[in-house]
């Protein structure tokens, strides 16, 4: 066991925890944040997809050992209110069924946008194609991302 | 216990719904269930600044508090479906409450309370429709009453609308306050309960957002693993690897010398057969938190007695079943003489259909949470479908009265009827006592897919015969797959009836001389029933085969249907199946076939789907009908190959007739899923087993669509109907994949006999 202090959504964590345990279970078990999904424990899912500095990625394969000073953010810290762009697009097109997947994939969805304000059809099938859906509203899911891309875009060009 | 098909509709639940139709006596006594219940002391009571809120709770259902605030109990399983919303959308529109401030709590199991709360077989509609207004209608009556007597007015003059009632002369009040003089108002006679104009609601036949949008997207929603007790430890669990096999004995020095981990415990399993509500036998590590548990587990040395399971070969067990389906089998269903049809036919066309083993993969693996407190209560949250049966075999488990299980409901990270099954809650209450604090059991992925209650493999052979003059003469349909009843019983060797009702023989074309059989296969894993169960891979092969039927007579397919369906008229199985059939646990008077509404459904796809232009180069559409669950559903599949030659699904067209339909947004959200879970079951999936062990580790191995393959525009058309409703759940899987293979031999010029095929 060893102690960590990590960066979560703005707000130093310090954790005592077996070095090799993944983020995702530092984050559940340790730290009580529910809304990152525990779906495959392989990165196979992107059920448990968490920002690392800018980058997506999966805290169910990703040691607490290796995040030092880098940011985390997940679904709790993605907007203070809960009304990223993306969560509000989440609800005008009534993407969710089960919603279990959702947490991941609108983690998923905001790094893209970070990094492609206005992406193509196939740059959001590329990009999400590491997230499952397994009640399949993978449709919904591109629609309410171009949504919330265009509300983005509408947004950088006002300021 | 092998119960009657959880995914049909039982006696139990019809006596059950019973409940809620209004007799006087049973609406008292659901009134005096509410007034002692959970409805009111817990939750609903607080002491605002202007003094002490009170309730009015005509029913279990709903109630309103003095503060105007609604309150609809959700007493079905959040899976996907949307029922959660759909359900109390019902009430909320005959009581006429404002749909934006209405507050749904989930009701906990409780059967005598709540009626029937088994999530399964596409039924939550179609059972609760007629209650739920019910429900909320008698408490509008009684708000206006309460309101016309205020005003000294004729309560005729009165509606509710926005949670108000309001009189014709442009007065309203609040419904709370209202409250204190409805709350000790006597129940208004049933018989003198209206139901509103369908033509006035505001709700129903409407898209409606689900209640829980909000919370999924911010992270907020609470699914099973998501509960945190204080004290809680958590627990994995590894689990005999094959069915039937037995701890001989296991060192756990190791595994307790992890960080973390508490205590090793055993748990007993049913060995064989497994059945359909017990744990398998197994070892848990229970630890601080999931990491340690897993490790722990790990590090567990155990040594297994295998059993006869350990050279189990499902590839072997297949091509056996294969071989079966050519000899005579045991005859299901029979009208005329099949095999006269075959010797004066002109032309006989034989093919088999195989199907694998499928694992349901929701993405949440199953979790639940148990807190045995020593007083002999256990209190659970869990994501069930079937939270009754769960609270019974917990209570058995331990050995409880049914009272002193307390069955709270989380919202399910997806079903499918996995969830039906309540054997990792027993495991949770088991291991909660064992280990003396809360506990959560936690299944990983690679335990979700070793362990599951896999749909089962099937052979197929249907013998089709034309006659000289071009017309379809016969129908010999075989079909064999290890049975649901055999995961309780050993000598379930032939699919039931109740399977068989489920796409087989209900065959409802007009063939003059039809001949259904089944043969032996035994169960060497755990079956269960996954999203539209034996429909998949019934419509698989009958719609495959239908498409080459039509081919062989040279009748466009969508044509053939319409022909073969003939006339309008209501059909009857009974008389052809020794009166075994079971029509979804439905009278068949009151939930009838009719070819009418099924053509109609044909008709409507074919035209939305543009059927008879001549697509672009490289494209192709493949049509299948099929009714399941009482829900009619036609399907027409668009595939295209682009220039590398890879294949894609840009459109689906669907048209449904499910009666009147309630909630329209969530109708069509079923089915745009239901084709992406369907593209996976023709496409991707599929579990073997070697010595006895599933082949299939994680998402690497069982394989489900991504966004990339996912089929693009999906079309759904809903017919307008003021039948009775039906459920839409299930419905959109079976006839998808044998349009969808119908579409892939027109643009290759292969036919497909064999799922998964490779797209
Ligand atoms: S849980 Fe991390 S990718 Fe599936
Ligand atoms: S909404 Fe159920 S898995 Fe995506």
């Amino acid at each position: 066991m060893e102690k960590f202090s990590i960066s979560v959504n703005g707000k130093k964590q310090e954790v005592t925890a077996d070095p090799d345990m993944p983020l995702l279970w530092v984050l559940r078990d340790l730290l009580s944040m529910k809304g990152t999904k525990f779906g495959c424990g392989q990165a196979l899912c992107g059920a448990c997809t968490v920002h690392l500095d800018d980058e997506a990625i999966r805290s169910c394969s990703t040691p607490i050992s290796t995040i030092g000073s880098k940011k985390v953010t997940t679904i709790e810290g993605l907007d203070k209110e809960g009304h990223h762009p993306l969560q509000d697009a989440w609800v005008e097109h009534i993407v969710p069924q089960c919603g279990y997947c959702q947490t991941g994939q609108i983690m998923n969805a905001a790094a893209l946008l970070k990094k492609n304000i206005s992406p193509t059809v196939a740059e959001i099938e590329e990009a999400m194609a590491g997230n499952l859906c397994r009640c399949g509203t993978y449709n919904r899911i591109k629609e309410a991302i171009i949504t919330a891309s265009e509300a983005l875009y509408l947004k950088h060009q006002s300021i | 216990m092998m119960p009657n098909f959880p995914f049909l509709k039982n006696k139990k639940a019809e006596d059950k719904s019973e409940v809620f139709v209004p007799s006087r006596r049973d609406f008292l006594k659901l009134s005096s269930l509410a007034t002692g219940g959970f409805l009111l002391g817990v939750n609903f009571q607080c002491a605002g600044p202007k003094g002490e809120t009170i309730t009015f709770a005509p029913n279990v259902f709903v109630s309103i508090t003095s503060d105007n605030e609604v309150i609809i109990v959700a007493h079905r399983s959040e899976m996907g479906t949307g029922i959660r919303t759909t359900l109390p959308q019902i009430v909320a529109d005959e009581l006429g409450a404002d749909w934006s401030k209405v507050k749904i709590v989930q009701a906990i199991g409780d059967e005598e309370k709540y009626g029937n709360q088994n999530t399964d077989g596409s039924f939550s509609v179609r059972m609760f429709y007629e209650p739920m207004r019910k429900t909320g209608a008698t408490a509008r009556h009684m708000l206006i009453a309460a309101a016309a007597k205020k005003w000294e007015v004729s309560p005729a003059e009165c509606h509710t609308e926005n949670s108000q009632v309001l009189h014709s002369s442009g007065k309203k009040i609040d419904f709370g306050d209202l409250v204190a003089e409805v709350k000790d108002m006597p129940l208004p006679d049933p018989e003198s309960i209206t139901l509103k104009e369908f033509s006035s609601y505001k709700l129903i036949g409407k898209d409606v957002a689900i209640y829980d949008a909000r919370d999924i997207a911010a992270g907020k929603a609470v699914f099973g693993a998501d509960v945190n007790l204080p004290g809680m430890q958590v627990a994995v669990v590894r689990r005999s690897p094959v069915i039937g096999a037995k701890v001989i004995s296991f060192n756990d020095t190791k595994a307790l010398a992890v960080p973390g981990v508490n205590r090793v415990v055993k748990i007993e399993g049913a060995g064989i057969p497994p059945g359909l509500d017990k744990p398998l036998e197994g070892v848990a590590v229970i630890a601080d938190n999931t990491w340690a548990a897993m490790k722990g587990r790990e590090a567990l040395e155990i040594e297994w007695d295998l059993g006869p399971n350990q050279t189990y070969n499902s590839a072997k067990q297949l091509e056996e079943m294969l071989q079966s389906t050519a000899k005579d089998g045991k005859v299901r269903r029979e009208r005329g003489n099949f095999l006269a049809a075959q010797r004066a036919a002109g032309k006989v066309l034989e093919r088999t259909y195989l199907a694998p083993f499928y694992a349901h993969a929701t993405i949440e693996p199953p979790a639940a949470i148990a807190h045995y407190q020593g007083d002999g209560i256990c209190e659970i949250w869990a994501p069930t479908q079937h939270p009754q049966w769960a609270r019974q075999a917990v209570a058995t488990a331990l050995d409880l009265d049914l009272d002193k299980v307390k069955m709270n409901i989380t919202l399910l990270g997806g079903g499918f009827g996995r969830k039906s099954k309540p054997d990792f809650v027993v495991e949770a209450a088991i291991l909660s006592k064992a280990a003396k604090s809360p506990v959560r059991v936690q299944w990983t992925r690679e335990d979700d897919l070793h362990f599951d209650f896999f749909h089962s493999h099937s052979a197929q052979r249907i013998k089709a015969t034309i006659d000289k003059d071009g017309n379809f003469t016969g129908w010999n349909h075989h079909t064999v797959f290890p049975a649901i009843g055999a995961t309780g019983s050993t000598t379930e060797l032939h699919p039931s009836d109740g399977e068989l009702g489920l796409g087989c023989t209900d065959f409802p074309y007009d063939v003059p001389n039809i001949k259904i059989e089944t043969h032996e296969s035994t169960a060497h894993t755990r079956i269960g029933w996954l999203r539209s169960v034996s429909n998949i891979h019934h419509a698989f092969a009958i719609g495959c085969m239908m498409d080459e039927i039509a081919e062989a007579r040279g009748i466009d397919p969508v044509k053939h249907a319409l022909q073969m369906l003939g006339e309008d008229r209501n059909l009857e199985f009974k008389p052809e199946t020794d009166g075994k059939y079971e029509n979804y646990g439905e009278p068949i008077e009151t939930f009838p076939w009719n070819t009418g509404r099924m053509k109609k459904v044909i008709e409507r796809v074919a035209k939305e789907a543009n059927w008879d232009q001549k697509l672009a180069e490289g494209k192709a559409v493949g049509f299948a009908a099929h009714k399941s669950f009482l829900t009619y559903v036609a399907c027409i599949v668009v595939v295209e190959k682009d220039g590398s030659g890879k294949i894609s699904i840009p459109e689906v067209f669907y048209a449904v007739d499910c009666g009147i339909g309630v909630n329209t947004d969530r109708i069509r959200s079923q089915f745009e899923g239901g084709a992406q879970f369907a593209t996976s079951l023709a496409t991707t999936s599929a579990i073997t087993f070697e010595n006895g062990i599933p082949q299939q580790k994680n998402f690497d191995g069982y394989q489900i669509i991504r966004m990339p393959q996912s089929p693009k525009k999906i079309h759904v058309h809903i017919i307008e109907s003021m039948e009775k409703p039906t459920g839409v759940g299930e419905p959109p899987v079976p006839p998808f994949i044998p349009a969808l293979c119908n579409a892939m031999y027109k643009l290759t010029g292969e036919r497909i006999y064999q799922l998964p095929f490779k797209a």
